[in-house]
C-alpha cells in the first residue's frame, strides 16, 4: 500500500511540473499552489544544520544507557568555515549515559537523495579511536532505508569519510540524514572526542562496482517445514571508492529485491522474512539495484513438522536450556561456531513452536551463559527428529568445572583442565517422527554436574532438537 | 611497463594544465608553446568486429611468464587461449583469471603488433573500459621495433596508458629511454575528476611528431613529452629516440613491482575491454 502511494505521488510531482512547464508562459500559478517537490539539497551541515529538525541531534533513548549532553557545535575548530559538530563520547560510566548515539532528521516531509552516490563528511578525533557506526536513513520510524557502516577509523587530522549509498533510486523521500552511534570500547574506556564537518550528500561519480550480498554472501542451506519463518539477514552492499578501498555497509533489506525460485514451496517478503508453505525446495535469491546479491538460501521442506511430544515433567524437577514449556535456567548460545565447524544452526518457528535446526553438522555446541547446577539432578532430556535413515547425532555432556572455562583438547577433542564429560550416543531414530531420549547424567558426570557448561553435538548431519532440559525423576 | 617513479603532481596543477589543454584544443589548433598534431589519415582501423581470436595479420602474442616476469616480477602466464583473449560483440576482451597454469597463479593475455604493424609518427589511440582491483595492472603502450638489435631502454618505450588496479581514476603515461627509464621514466598521472576508469569507455591516446609526443584521454590533452624535456630531466643524458617505427602492445598484468600483488578482495577474472585501435599517420611523412 506505502509503495502504490509512493508511486502515485511521484506521478503527481512529475505531472505538476508539466502543467508548469508548459503553462508558465501563459499565466502563473498564484502563491497559494504548494507543489509536492522533495528537497534535493544534499547539505547537512556546513557552519551550522541545514533544513534540519529543531532538536538538531535526536539522541537515543537515555533510558537504555545513551548519553544525550555530549552533543554540541564548536566554533573553534572546524575543516571548512568556521564551525563544526563536536561529539564528546562519554565513559561507560557516566552518569549522563555511557555511549553516545543519535539521529539528524530533515525538517520537512524527505529530502530526494537519488541524485546522490554517498553521504560523505569530515571527522577528526582528539584520539585515534574508532567511531562503532555511522549511517544514515535511520528516522526512528520505519527506518525502511537504514544504512550503516562500522568501525570508522579516526585520525588526529580530519579525514574524509565516504558512506555509499546502496542504491540511490530508492531515496525519494528520505527524513534520515545522518545517524552515528559511538563508545569508548576502542579506548579502554577513556572518554573522547571527535568533530565533523561539510556533513553531506554528494555525487562523487567515482561509487562503482557494486557488490551486494546477502547472508554475509553464503550459500545457507536449510531445513524448514511448512509454518516455518525464517529470515534472510547479513544484508550488505560494497562499492569500490576511487581510493581503491572497498567501503562495505549494512544495508536495510528494502533496497533488495528479494525471490523464491518456487513459491509454492517458500514464499520471501520484500522485508526478507521467508514463510514457508509447502513440500520440497526453494532458493531464495536478491537483487540491489540490478546486481544479484552473493548468497542465497536454499529452503527444503519435508511438509508438516509434528510437534515434538509436550513435556509433562514438573517444573521444579527442570532446568531448561531449549523448551517453550520451561523457562529457561540459563541462556545459551546456540550457534558458537567453533573453529573448523561446518554447522548451520537456525531457531525455527514450526507453527509457533521453535525448534533448533541443525543442517550439515560435522561438530557443534550449545554453550550455556551460566553454568548449571545439576547436582540434584539425573537426565539429560532431548526430542530429535529426522528426516532421513542412518542418521546418528553424538551427544556430549559437558561439565567445565570451577574455572569456569570450556576446555578442549584440539587435537583429541577430550575435555582437559578441570572438564569432564559424558558421551551418549542418539541412535535408533524413526524417519518423520520425534524420538525422545533420556540420557543419564553417567560418568565422569556422576561426580561432578554441578557446572555443566555445554553440550556438544557431533554427527547428523541433519536433524531436529526441541526440549533440551536437565531434570529429576 | 617498466620500473618507474611516479612524480607526485599536485591535482590543482593537473586540473590546471587539463583545463589549459582543452582550451587550446577547442579554441584552436596552435598555439605558440605547444605542437598540436593533426592527423587524417587512418591506417590502422581495428574494430574487432569478428568474433574469436583477433586477426593475425595485426596482432600476435606473447606466450608464458617472460624472464623474471617480464622484468617487472609480474604474476601472470601470458597464453592466447580464449579464456584470455577473444573478441565478442564487437570488443576485444582480455582477461585476467585467477587459474594455477604453467606454475603460475594467474593467466592473462599480451597482444602486440611487432612485425605487423609497426610505423614512425602518428596518432595512436584505442577505447578501452578498464579493470579493477588490487594489483590490476592494464597497459596500451609501444615499443621501438628494432627491440632485438638495441635491448631496451635503447629501443625506447612510449606507454599512452598505465593504470592501477587499486586507483581507479588516475591515469599514467610515459616514456623511456636511454638516460630516462625504469624508475626515472618520464611520466606524469591524470586524475579523472568525478568518474572513473573501471566503470566506461575511454579514449586514451598519444599524437607523436618528430619533436613531441602528446599525451591525450578522451577530449583532454593532460602531456607533451618533448626533446627538450628529455634533456631538463635528465641533465642532459638522456637520448631522445622517438624517431623510428615502434609497434604497439596491449596487455592486463597481474601483480609485480608496479601495482603490488593482489589481495583477498582482488575479484577475478578482470576483463580489459577494448572496443577499437586505431591508427593514424601525416600525409607529410
Amino acid at each position: 500500500m506505502k509503495n502504490i502511494r509512493n508511486i502515485h505521488l511521484r506521478f503527481i510531482v512529475l505531472f505538476s511540473l508539466g502543467i508548469a512547464v508548459f503553462t508558465s508562459c501563459e499565466r502563473d500559478f498564484s502563491d497559494d499552489v504548494q507543489f509536492a517537490t522533495f528537497s534535493s539539497n544534499g547539505d547537512i551541515f556546513t557552519d551550522a544544520p541545514v533544513g534540519l529538525t529543531d532538536e538538531f541531534f535526536d539522541s537515543f533513548d537515555p533510558n537504555e544507557g545513551a548519553n544525550p549532553e555530549g552533543f554540541g557545535t564548536d566554533d573553534n575548530v572546524a575543516f571548512e568555515g568556521s564551525s563544526s559538530i563536536r561529539i564528546d563520547v562519554p565513559a561507560p560510566d557516566d552518569p549522563d549515559g555511557g555511549f553516545i548515539g543519535g539521529i539528524f532528521l530533515d525538517r520537512g516531509a524527505g529530502r530526494d537523495l537519488t541524485g546522490f552516490d554517498a553521504l560523505t563528511f569530515y571527522v577528526k578525533g582528539s584520539t585515534t579511536a574508532t567511531i562503532g557506526e555511522v549511517g544514515f536513513g535511520t528516522d526512528f520510524g520505519q527506518n525502511k532505508f537504514a544504512v550503516t557502516a562500522q568501525n570508522i577509523r579516526l585520525s588526529t587530522d580530519w579525514r574524509k569519510v565516504i558512506i555509499p549509498i546502496p542504491d540511490p533510486s530508492k531515496l525519494v523521500q528520505e527524513r534520515g540524514m545522518f545517524f552515528f552511534s559511538a563508545g569508548t570500547q576502542t579506548t579502554n574506556g577513556f572518554g573522547f572526542t571527535f568533530w565533523i564537518d561539510e556533513l553531506r550528500f554528494e555525487k562523487l561519480g567515482t561509487v562503482a562496482q557494486p557488490s551486494p550480498a546477502i547472508l554475509n554472501g553464503m550459500d545457507v542451506v536449510q531445513q524448514a517445514f511448512t509454518g516455518s519463518n525464517l529470515i534472510v539477514n547479513g544484508l550488505t552492499q560494497t562499492f569500490n571508492l576511487d581510493t581503491g578501498v572497498n567501503q562495505t555497509v549494512i544495508a536495510a533489506p528494502s533496497y533488495f529485491n528479494f525471490s523464491s525460485s518456487d513459491i509454492e514451496v517458500a514464499r520471501v517478503s520484500e522485508l526478507g522474512e521467508v514463510s514457508v508453505v509447502g513440500e520440497g525446495t526453494a532458493e531464495i535469491t536478491a537483487l540491489l539495484g540490478g546486481v544479484l546479491a552473493d548468497g542465497s538460501l536454499e529452503v527444503t521442506s519435508a511438509g508438516s513438522l509434528a510437534f515434538a511430544p509436550p513435556p509433562a515433567r514438573p517444573a521444579a524437577n527442570v532446568k531448561s536450556i531449549f523448551s517453550e514449556a520451561y523457562t529457561p535456567d540459563t541462556n545459551s548460545n546456540f550457534a558458537p561456531g567453533f573453529g573448523g565447524s561446518t554447522t548451520e544452526t537456525s531457531i525455527t518457528n514450526n507453527n509457533g513452536d521453535f525448534v533448533l535446526a541443525y543442517t550439515n553438522n560435522n561438530f557443534t555446541g550449545i554453550v550455556f551463559e551460566n553454568t548449571v547446577d545439576a547436582s540434584g539432578l539425573t537426565f539429560l532430556h532431548v526430542d530429535v527428529y529426522v528426516q532421513s535413515a542412518g542418521v546418528e547425532v553424538g551427544i556430549q555432556i559437558r561439565d567445565i568445572g570451577g574455572n569456569q572455562e570450556l576446555e578442549t583438547n584440539t587435537d583429541n577433542g577430550l575435555p582437559q583442565g578441570d572438564d569432564v564429560d559424558f558421551r551418549f550416543d542418539l541412535t535408533g531414530f524413526t524417519v518423520g517422527q520425534w524420538t525422545s531420549f533420556e540420557v543419564p547424567l553417567g560418568g565422569d558426570l556422576a561426580t561432578q554436574k554441578n557446572n555443566l557448561g555445554a553440550l556438544i553435538l557431533t554427527g547428523g548431519p541433519n536433524f531436529l532438537f526441541d526440549n533440551i532440559y536437565f531434570y529429576t525423576e | 611497463m617498466k620500473y618507474m617513479q611516479i612524480k607526485t603532481i599536485q591535482s590543482v596543477a593537473l586540473t590546471c594544465l587539463g583545463v589549459i589543454a582543452m582550451s587550446v584544443i577547442s579554441g584552436c589548433e596552435t598555439d605558440e608553446t605547444q605542437t598540436v598534431a593533426t592527423f587524417t589519415n587512418l591506417v590502422l582501423d581495428e574494430n574487432f568486429d569478428n568474433d574469436g581470436a583477433p586477426n593475425d595479420q595485426v596482432w600476435g602474442f606473447d606466450i608464458g611468464n617472460g624472464i623474471d616476469g617480464w622484468g617487472n616480477q609480474e604474476l601472470q602466464y601470458y597464453t592466447d587461449r580464449p579464456e584470455n583473449v577473444t573478441i565478442q560483440n564487437g570488443v576485444l576482451l582480455i582477461t585476467a583469471q585467477q587459474e594455477s597454469f604453467q606454475g603460475s597463479e594467474y593467466t592473462s593475455a599480451r597482444l602486440l603488433t611487432k612485425d605487423k604493424f609497426e610505423q614512425r609518427y602518428g596518432r595512436f589511440e584505442a577505447r578501452i573500459r578498464l579493470p579493477f582491483g588490487q594489483g590490476i595492472w592494464p597497459a596500451f603502450w609501444m615499443l621501438g621495433a628494432d627491440i632485438d638489435e638495441n635491448p631496451w631502454p635503447g629501443a625506447g618505450e612510449i606507454d599512452i596508458m598505465e593504470y592501477r588496479g587499486q586507483n581507479p581514476t588516475v591515469l599514467i603515461g610515459s616514456v623511456h629511454g636511454p638516460g630516462y627509464n625504469g624508475g626515472d621514466a618520464i611520466s606524469k598521472e591524470y586524475t579523472l575528476e568525478n568518474d572513473r576508469f573501471d566503470t566506461g569507455f575511454h579514449i586514451f591516446g598519444i599524437e607523436w611528431g618528430p619533436d613531441f609526443v602528446n599525451f591525450y584521454v578522451d577530449d583532454v590533452l593532460y602531456n607533451q613529452i618533448t626533446p627538450e624535456d628529455v634533456n631538463e630531466e635528465t641533465d642532459g643524458e638522456g637520448v631522445w629516440v622517438f624517431n623510428k617505427p615502434f609497434y604497439i602492445l596491449m596487455n592486463l598484468a597481474v601483480g609485480g613491482t608496479f601495482v603490488g600483488s593482489p589481495n583477498a578482495e582482488t575479484e577475478f577474472p578482470q576483463t580489459m575491454i577494448v572496443d577499437y585501435v586505431r591508427v593514424y599517420k601525416n600525409n607529410a611523412d
